[in-house]
């Protein structure tokens, strides 16, 4: 008969997610998966609604993420009042979009890395979970967690200007932004009182970086074989192979770094990547077309992001990213712990450009919309804190959407999360008489590593409730349980 | 005196955004009567910065919807609690207030108001029935807010 261990629900991830390893008799594991458990059909819910209504809609996918879905549904929406893709807009439109995208990612990167990832480096994976959270690290390393809180506040503060406000911001309309950022809304985060300026958010952030460097010389065989396993990497890379968090062209390469989707447009995304639906689990699985199921599954998020790009336009992150690329001969990085390295040197760029942005006049500009020729059709994509993000909208000659497709960043990583789980369970927890709280933790930091947003994650329609159930090595149903 | 009203949930799921209802009309009458020390926030949830907001307070008090088997509205007192929920998207009053103290030694008198709330679905409009709670949780405030040094010395009132 089969054991079955369940965590649930994975703690600190955003949202609910289930994880079940299968256990025979000999303690090897037979089965590992991480199940969704969340239910929350977005894409036929704003069928019907005017299109202009998308980018503040989607917002309520999620209450961490929301700038992303607002900015990919309104690039979306940019293709379909003609407006075009990417440089189509007006240079203030573009410019202050990025500035709250970057906001965005700088907060939500801060708060993974303080708050859900941080207890698990400085106290260790097997450390008491009553010490091993964000109150153990204030308690014990009060500065970092004082930084992390404050680096959240300024990026919840810069998506606040550029939004418009905290909740179902509204800055991000089709075509542009209806919104420019004052002089005295720059100079607060230019020249702010310490810490709330940006100088002392680049300081905090290469301190980041250099912790997790001094990190992992301490710790290397922990950080660089934990859950490491080889894999394509996909992102968004600007067109002359740059990072680009914001806008360019779908780039994929190997796990040896070859090139296997060229650079191309995201409004022809269904070209090249299509999703499977598998019966165990409500969050699909994207796959490059010419690769199959099989073998075209491949990893989104910071780890491929720096894998992808050819260099990152900013300085201090160029310096980072050199070394980070140093470490694997300029290969790509197939180690999963090896994302929070990637993690915060983003987090390093989102600021620098966030300063570079604050210092450009075009901000202060008026002229903020621009139109073209209607279509019914549009694609907006973006590189969300966690992953490539796509938004794909039809309407209808009544401006009514009638059909969207999301693929949200946790799922393009749902297949890497899953080999990441069973990577663990196989090291750490087979053959094992006693299973610990800290291999269950492992299991847990595995997925961690990737930033879930289980939440956002779900929206596979026609399901009904996740249930559990339990086989035995003869597929005997011996217990069953709904969620 | 400095006292901070800070509401949370998501307005586009119908009564989960009782918290955010009460912050808007409640904003408009205090500034409408003149009251100073008072500051309002709202958000989806609460998060690690919030522990940075209250630290400068001497009162801060949370709403949000309720589920709880309440009749219209109830408030009560928040203790420092370091449980951390399994998700960031629900960081608790007690946990926010347990991130100050210890961040910041400082340790404001906080209150959570749980207004009643019904219905869950992707819609902006409270109901009926939750619109009729926040106007009697915003007239038991009103009066309220006028001294807010009586709700330092908060006891649970019976409802």
């Amino acid at each position: 008969m089969t054991k079955k261990i369940t965590i649930e629900p994975v703690t600190r991830v955003e949202g609910h997610g289930k994880v079940t390893i299968h256990l025979d008799d000999n303690g090897n594991v037979v089965q590992s998966r991480l199940h969704i458990v969340e239910f929350r059909g977005f894409e036929r819910f704003v069928q019907g609604r005017p299109y202009w209504e998308a980018p503040v809609l989607v917002q309520r996918l999620c209450g961490i993420c929301p700038v992303s879905h607002h900015l990919a549904a309104a690039k979306a929406m940019d293709v379909i009042v003609g407006a075009g893709t990417g440089d189509g807009l007006t240079p203030t439109g573009e410019k202050m979009r990025r500035l709250m995208h970057y906001g965005q990612i700088f907060q939500s990167h801060a708060l993974h890395f303080f708050h859900l990832a941080s207890p698990d480096l400085l106290f260790g994976i097997d450390a008491d979970p009553a010490i091993r959270n964000i109150i153990g690290v204030a308690m014990k390393f009060k500065d970092i967690a004082v930084q992390g809180v404050m680096m959240r506040k300024f990026g919840q503060e810069i998506i606040e200007v550029t939004a418009g406000k905290k909740i179902h911001g509204t800055g991000a309309i089709p075509g542009g932004i209806n919104k420019n950022l004052s002089i005295e809304e720059r100079n607060r985060f230019l020249y702010g009182p310490d810490p709330m300026n940006i100088d002392k958010m680049i300081s905090w952030s290469l301190d980041a970086v250099n912790f997790f460097k001094d990190y992992h010389k301490k710790h290397r065989e922990l950080i660089d074989t934990f859950a490491a396993f080889p894999s394509s990497h996909l992102s968004l890379v600007r067109k002359d192979g740059a990072m680009d968090l914001y806008d360019g062209v779908i780039r994929a390469v190997d796990a040896e770094g070859k090139k296997i989707l060229h650079d191309v447009d995201p409004q022809d995304y269904l070209k090249y990547i299509a999703e499977e639906v598998r019966n165990w689990s409500y969050m699909k699985f994207p796959y490059l077309i010419e690769y199959g199921k099989k073998d075209g599954w491949y990893r989104v998020g910071p780890l491929a992001r720096l894998n992808t790009a050819d260099f990152i336009p900013s300085p201090l992150a160029q310096k980072e990213f050199e070394e980070f690329k140093a470490y694997t001969n300029g290969k790509p990085n197939n180690m999963s712990m090896h994302m929070h390295w990637a993690r915060l040197i983003e987090t390093l760029h989102a600021a620098e450009m966030m300063k570079e942005l604050l210092n450009d006049p075009d901000l202060q500009k008026d002229d903020l919309v621009v139109k073209g020729t209607r279509v019914n059709e549009g694609v907006g994509m973006l590189e969300a804190p966690r992953g490539t993000l796509f938004h794909h909208y039809r309407i209808n000659e009544n401006d009514q959407i009638t059909m969207a497709n999301l693929i949200v960043s946790t799922t393009n990583n749902n297949e890497p999360m899953n080999i990441a789980v069973r990577c663990v369970a196989d090291s750490m927890i087979a053959g094992q008489k006693e299973i610990t709280e800290g291999m269950l933790n492992a299991v847990e930091v595995a997925i961690r590593a990737y930033d879930p947003c289980l939440s956002c994650a779900t929206h596979a329609l026609g399901k009904m409730p996740l249930e559990v159930s339990l086989y035995d090595s003869k597929n005997n149903l011996i217990d069953k349980k709904r969620t | 005196m400095k006292v901070l009203l800070y509401g949370y949930g998501n307005p586009g799921r119908q009564d989960d955004g009782l918290g955010n209802k009460f912050i808007n009309r409640m904003q408009k009458w205090v500034n409408k009567e003149g009251l100073e020390g008072f500051e309002f926030d709202s958000n989806y949830q609460l998060n690690i910065e919030d522990a940075d907001a209250i630290s400068d307070k001497d009162l801060v008090i949370f709403i949000d919807a309720s589920k709880e088997d309440i009749q219209d509205f109830c408030i009560s007192k928040v203790t420092e609690s370091s449980k951390m929920s399994f998700t960031t998207h629900s960081a608790s009053p007690g946990y926010i207030l347990d991130l100050c103290k210890k961040l910041y030694d400082k340790s404001p008198v906080t209150l959570l108001l749980h207004i009643k709330g019904y219905e869950w679905n992707f819609k902006e409009e409270l109901t009926k029935k939750a619109e009729e709670n926040l106007e009697k949780a915003i007239n038991y405030f009103k009066e309220k807010l006028i001294n807010p040094i009586s709700l330092i010395q908060f006891e649970i009132p019976e409802f």
